[in-house]
């Protein structure tokens, strides 16, 4: 019987796997599309000038990010070139930190500190870091943190102070507003709009 | 023995050393969520979930690598092509580990620039290695390469199992590539990696352990070279079949097209398919043979691997894998949870029993067995078990208390880590992974005195044919 010929089963797994390769090719290529800066789902680096919002959207039943007004970032206007420089100097600083083996971003990498990928819209940001920095913005609180985390702490498991320099930190905050303006199909859910109690 | 085999000795040694490593990492980075501060600014958490992570890949792959320089030879009845600079590799390699680890654990972490990513950290999951340990990685490989194509091209025979194997080590070589640019967009970056990670565990390294499993069959229950044949071309299809845009389920939430949710969905709701498959050939093949062997603990570790992977890999997968369920699962400890259970049932089970087949053959034993054995293989597998069910435990509390009900803030996330079950499950964890650890140790006494000690048959066997008695 042909079932039991292994030539048979070979012919099968040649083209299944070319078949799926074929897709996976058009559906990249779609993907890449959509995900480039500027594309559906990821904005622009400039829109750290902007302010920005993760609401529920009724229609597609999922939160998602909304960008708002104008609110510059450390009081400035980037501009495309800056923006630009200060998102790859914020990635360079999340790699070179080991960042993702603590935290994750878009839920990815390692469970023992928080999420990333919303943390710009946290409101602990203003509920706790802001009153104990006693900064003004929430990226002077969040920069300050970054670089003296040893100082703010707010419960037992703390972050290690990864000698963060000023530059650094204001790429990374950059980085991380820039990041909470990304589509994400929903995920976290609900980010930032229940009220916890503890 | 082939050259090739005793490099394949030599590359389980350090395979098993590392999964020592390993170990210890792990037990160091879980003490950390049942004490805070353990070891803080001197090897923090990062460092030893780094190495635990990274030892994991490496004492892998060198098992594969040894168990594939072990077959070759006798696939291909020659020696393999290339030896001496294969062993001049393995060195290099090792060599190369050592270094990459004692920078990670003394060195740790540098300034924002290239320079860090060239020689210190890439900081990408899976693929921290420095670019200049990368392109070491990628050296060993293509070397491998070489050797295992050069000897079938002078053997001039391709059998159906080195067919599969050979075409397989391209992308095993191709998407370790991806391990090497530093993308700006986050999206984009986690885009391309998870095609290294995901194509690799869950599409190039399953054909590599089938094409392994394939081959230690033939010798351990002497199952014909057609049925497994066949089997192996069944699996490459399904597994190709349904993990390729099973890849998709890692598509969900990184800024890709919502198109994902659904493709990912259903391809990887099938991907536990290959691996029912592969339960039934290695209980059919058992029950043909009537689980005669002289070689117990390499047809336990083969089973082992046959339900683990199916279990671990497909059942635990499938659980947290549709978008709906996965909305509150991902990035929790119930991923993690799965993640021990299938790399241990996917992989790590298969490279025991390919070492307990090798350690038969250079120690020219009759019969493999004994009692130590089954002890690791008693407490290895309880410890797993129980980290992957404390483990799940755990990963249900945050899924509900952080996620669904918290809303997954930093206030959300501190009550999900600090919930009651969340902190049973997590101190369980740790339990079992001392439970683990004792059957490491028995595991390694194990493999160094198995079979050394000959029966009074054997001797007399020896004597006989002029051996050494």
């Amino acid at each position: 019987m042909y079932a039991e010929d292994p030539a048979f089963w070979r012919a099968g797994a040649i083209s299944s796997t070319l078949v799926m390769l074929i897709v996976l090719a058009f559906l990249t290529v779609d993907s890449i599309a959509t995900i480039r800066p500027g594309g559906a789902n990821v904005p622009e680096y400039t829109v750290i000038n902007k302010e920005i919002r993760y609401e529920f959207d009724s229609e597609s039943s999922r939160y998602r990010p909304v960008i708002g007004a104008d609110q510059p970032l450390f009081g400035r206007v980037y501009s495309p070139e800056q923006a630009e420089k200060a998102m790859r100097l914020g990635k360079l600083v999340i790699q070179s930190r080991n960042c993702m083996n603590c935290h994750t971003f878009f839920g990815n990498g390692a469970y023992y500190a928080p999420d990333l990928t919303k943390a710009w819209l946290d409101p602990a940001w203003q509920q706790m870091w802001m009153p104990m920095t006693q900064a003004a913005t929430r990226e002077e609180a969040i920069a300050t943190f970054l670089m003296y985390p040893e100082k703010f702490p707010t419960w037992s498991r703390q972050m290690p102070n990864l000698k963060i320099t000023r530059e650094e930190a204001e790429a990374l905050v950059a980085y991380l507003k820039w990041m909470s303006a990304v589509e994400t199909n929903g995920f976290p859910i609900h980010f930032g709009h229940i009220q916890t109690n503890k | 023995m082939f050259r090739s085999q005793q490099l394949a000795l030599k590359y389980f040694a350090a395979a098993m050393t590392l999964f020592g490593i390993m170990i210890v990492a792990g037990l160091l980075a879980s003490t950390n969520y049942v004490q805070d501060g353990f070891l803080m600014n001197k090897l923090d958490f990062s460092v030893t979930k780094m190495l635990h992570i990274d030892t994991m890949i490496i004492w892998l792959l060198m098992g594969f690598i040894g168990a594939v320089y072990w077959f070759v030879p006798i696939e291909l009845e020659r020696e393999t092509v290339g030896i001496r600079l294969a062993e001049v590799m393995f060195w290099i390699f090792c060599a190369a580990v050592a270094v990459v680890a004692a920078v990670f654990i003394f060195v740790q972490y540098g300034p924002a620039t290239e320079m860090s990513l060239w020689f210190i950290n890439q900081g990408r999951k899976y693929v921290e290695a420095p670019r200049w340990a990368a392109i070491g990685i990628t050296l060993v490989v293509l070397v491998f390469i070489y050797n295992v194509v050069g000897t079938a091209i002078k053997a001039r025979r391709i059998t159906g199992i080195m067919g599969v194997l050979m075409v397989d080590l391209i992308p095993l070589f191709g998407l370790y590539l991806i391990a090497f640019p530093s993308m700006t967009n986050m999206s984009e970056d986690q885009y391309w990696w998870w095609w290294l990670v995901h194509l690799w565990v869950e599409a190039t390294w399953e054909i590599l352990i089938g094409c392994i499993m394939a081959l230690a069959l033939m010798q351990l229950l002497g199952t014909s070279r057609r049925i497994v044949e066949t089997w192996l071309y069944i699996e490459v299809a399904l597994v190709l079949g349904t993990g390729i845009l099973g890849l998709g389920h890692h598509y969900f939430w990184i800024g890709t097209p919502s198109y994902w949710l659904g493709i990912g969905g259903f391809f990887s709701a099938l991907e536990p398919l290959p691996l029912l498959g592969m339960v039934v050939h290695a209980v059919y093949d058992a029950g043909a043979h009537r689980m005669k062997t002289t070689n117990k603990p390499a047809f336990f570790w083969v089973m082992a691997e046959a339900f683990g992977n199916f279990i671990g890999g497909g059942v635990f997968g499938f659980m947290m894998t549709l978008p709906q369920i996965n909305l509150f699962t991902h990035g929790t400890q119930w991923t993690v949870s799965h993640g021990h259970f299938a790399f241990w049932g996917a992989y790590a089970c298969g490279v025991l029993a390919v070492i307990y087949l090798a350690l038969q053959k250079s120690r020219a034993a009759q019969q493999l067995d004994g009692a130590a054995w089954k002890w690791s293989f008693a407490l290895l597998n309880i410890g797993i078990l129980g980290m992957v069910g404390a483990l799940l435990v755990s990963g249900i509390a945050q899924a509900f208390y952080e996620r669904a009900m918290g809303g997954s803030t930093l206030q959300a996330f501190m009550e999900g880590q600090t919930n009651v079950w969340f902190v049973q499950g997590i101190v369980m964890r740790l339990v079992f992974g001392f439970v683990f650890a004792a059957g490491y140790v028995v595991l390694i006494y194990d493999l160094l005195t198995i079979g050394k000690k000959r029966t009074a048959t054997e001797a007399l066997q020896a004597r006989v044919a002029g051996g050494p008695a």
